[in-house]
């Protein structure tokens, strides 16, 4: 195969509460250094975070615009509240930049101009990607726990109808998403008084099986994978099947190195299975797992050589 | 005030005729297969049980609604859409749909079969439920577990179409058709399978102390003291710990029932048409005593009396209950 200079990579909006410094460091990181194609901006899971950090957008914007990269902003997954509501209207009325829709209302709001369709709004099948489509849709994002059978069918369909179309390869998946703030259950409080203890858990909080087995992590109101996905190994055979855009979810590592890491696969600078332990290595304690991919239960890792 | 349909839960034919015949206004049932989200070893319909099924159900002026409210993966989308063709041939009187493409379908090839949308589909506010309701003639939404009796008011102001709401069982945490939980687990997936926790992945083992382990998929979902009674491994009812809770504490919530006997007139005033009873699992027996409690308390309601409410109560003796999300914001 040629030097993929075809397949973009994505950088998905940053799923935790970090403080509005951190964010700014991060992205001015990205900026400078990171070899993604797009970047994602904006709180899509607790409409209570955003007022931390919306204000710093336009420069955030800005930055990573005059770096080269698309930016793209991405609604709310769970839209519920006034403010809620509201906030995906205002995202819905704007022309510039690019939004990705993650909640039914946003759609609504929308109407018929363009859109990207994000990893929450359930685009599992062609017949639900033709509908998106023909509704303004530009752009489609697979739900992560999708096996590779239904993500080659999928992406054929997105291709066919000129839809860029999306997988994330790395970082925890988002496994569900809840009205309760399991954060502030967690501290004896409730959503409404949570006093933002989720800023604490850059990483999300680990939850452990009562014989110390880790399982998941909790975000606020959302419930991830205590493994970070990782489709490092697959990525010849997601750029095989159609893939345009492989996204990289933001974890407490050195993202740059991991973009870079998945930059030198996607252009064979050197071997997968190389990659893949330097990227394990980025990663420290958090194990990594490509289960969904391959029909298995997402915890699992499936090896290299399993995979070959 | 709203007609105040009871839609009750028929896992099988036998669960359905008690249903029926205990006053059910609707009852939803589903394929043997993955087109729902009860899709249990030993539930559901076979297409022939279901033509039968539908007769019965309808010479008693009964409606059966037809659950579809899985999520097709690519690939496999005629499974969905040849049960919704086989629903329409036998006369349903609504499918209960969450995928777009399948609710795309339906609206043009069965336009004479009512849509309901799923609490599958998550849609939680009025734009949401407006989305559905104008580009596939939705006529009834189910509303998610997640949204107080105020909130229900509000939102009834600002749709076009019927609502129907939980009103007693399974207390789901998750915004359904969110939920990856049991595909992290086991492999199966409660959206592309309609699988939930399954019964397959469960072990109970005994420690030596004499305690219980209730296991899914070789996860702990929880630990039971010798005394306790151990509950099944529901992946969000389970407890564990986290660095500020090092004794092991439900993270997500506890094995509670949802009963919401009391808030039923306020509910109706609210303008819910429609409530819904969960179990399609459920016993015969089950579903004869609780859809013979709520018929009574309707009637009584919509009569302008009193309700029993003990009678309600009495359902989950023993159990413990909540009104969730529905009473107060609190419990979020």
């Amino acid at each position: 195969m040629a030097v993929n200079d075809m397949t973009k990579l994505t950088l998905g909006p940053i799923a935790y509460h970090w403080s509005a410094d951190d964010r700014r460091d991060f992205y001015a990181r990205i900026a400078d250094e990171c070899p993604v194609d797009e970047v994602y901006l904006g709180e899509v899971i607790c409409s209570k975070r955003a007022p931390f950090h919306e204000a710093d957008l336009p420069a955030t914007i800005d930055r990573l615009e005059r770096a080269g990269k698309r930016v793209i902003l991405s609604t709310l997954a769970e839209v519920m509240l006034k403010r809620e509501r509201k906030a995906t209207e205002d995202l819905a009325a704007m022309d510039a930049p690019e939004i990705e829709i993650n909640n039914a209302a946003g759609l609504f709001a929308r109407g018929q101009r363009p859109h990207r369709i994000g990893p929450f709004m359930n685009a599992y099948n062609e017949a639900t990607i033709r509908w998106m489509a023909a509704k303004g849709a530009t752009h489609v994002c697979l739900p992560s726990e999708m096996p590779a059978s239904a993500i080659a069918i999928a992406a054929q369909a997105a291709r066919d109808l000129g839809l860029g179309v999306e997988v994330q390869v790395f970082g925890r998946a988002s496994l569900a998403v809840s009205a309760r703030c399991y954060h502030a259950r967690a501290h004896g409080r409730t959503k409404d008084n949570c006093q933002f203890v989720c800023e604490t858990d850059p990483d999300g909080m680990p939850l452990r099986t009562r014989d110390d087995r880790p399982i998941l992590r909790v975000n606020g109101i959302q419930t991830m994978s205590e493994s970070y996905l990782d489709l490092l190994p697959e990525t010849p055979q997601l750029v095989a099947d159609g893939i345009s855009h492989l996204r990289l979810m933001p974890q407490a590592v050195d993202m740059v190195a991991v973009a870079q890491t998945f930059r030198n696969a996607l252009e064979q600078r050197e071997p997968l299975a190389k990659a893949d332990t330097r990227l394990a290595a980025l990663c420290g304690d958090a194990g990594l797992s490509n289960g969904f991919y391959h029909g298995e239960a997402g915890y699992r890792r499936i090896s290299m050589k399993a995979t070959a | 005030m709203s007609l105040a349909e009871l839609i009750c839960p028929a896992g099988t034919p036998a669960a359905l005729r008690t249903a029926v015949d205990a006053g059910a206004d609707a009852v939803y049932c589903g394929f043997q297969d993955a087109t729902n989200a009860r899709n249990f070893p030993g539930l559901n319909f076979t297409p022939d049980e279901l033509a039968a099924s539908v007769a019965y159900a309808h010479e008693r002026g009964t409606k059966v609604l037809l659950a579809l409210n899985t999520y097709p993966p690519a690939g496999k989308v005629d499974l969905w859409r040849e049960a919704a063709d086989t629903g329409a041939r036998l006369g349903v009187d609504a499918f209960i749909v969450a995928d777009m493409g399948v609710a795309d379908y339906i609206a043009r090839t069965h336009p004479q079969v009512r849509l309901h949308l799923s609490v599958q589909a998550a849609a939680s506010s009025p734009e949401a439920i407006r989305y559905y309701c104008e580009n596939f003639s939705v006529k009834r939404v189910v509303l998610p577990r997640i949204l107080t009796v105020p909130e229900i008011r509000q939102i009834r102001k600002e749709i076009p179409c019927e609502i129907e709401t939980f009103i007693f069982g399974n207390h789901g945490l998750m915004v359904e058709g969110r939920c990856s939980l049991t595909n992290y687990l086991t492999g199966q997936s409660t959206n592309m399978d309609g699988v939930c926790s399954p019964a397959s992945d469960v072990d109970y083992l005994r420690e030596p102390d004499g305690s219980m382990c209730s296991q899914l998929a070789g996860f702990t979902i929880d630990r039971f003291g010798p005394e306790e009674k151990a509950g099944y491994p529901t992946i969000c009812k389970g407890r564990y710990t986290a660095p500020h809770r090092p004794d092991g504490y439900y993270a997500f919530e506890e094995p509670v029932s949802l009963n919401l006997s009391r808030l039923l007139p306020e509910l109706i005033d609210a303008g819910v048409h429609a409530f819904k009873i969960e179990g399609r699992q459920r016993s015969k027996s089950y579903v004869r005593g609780v859809v013979c409690a709520f018929r009574e308390a309707v009637d009584d309601i919509r009569a302008g009396r009193q309700p029993n409410m003990a009678n309600l109560i009495a359902l989950t003796e023993g159990q413990k209950q909540t009104q969730g999300a529905f009473e107060t914001k609190k419990w979020r």
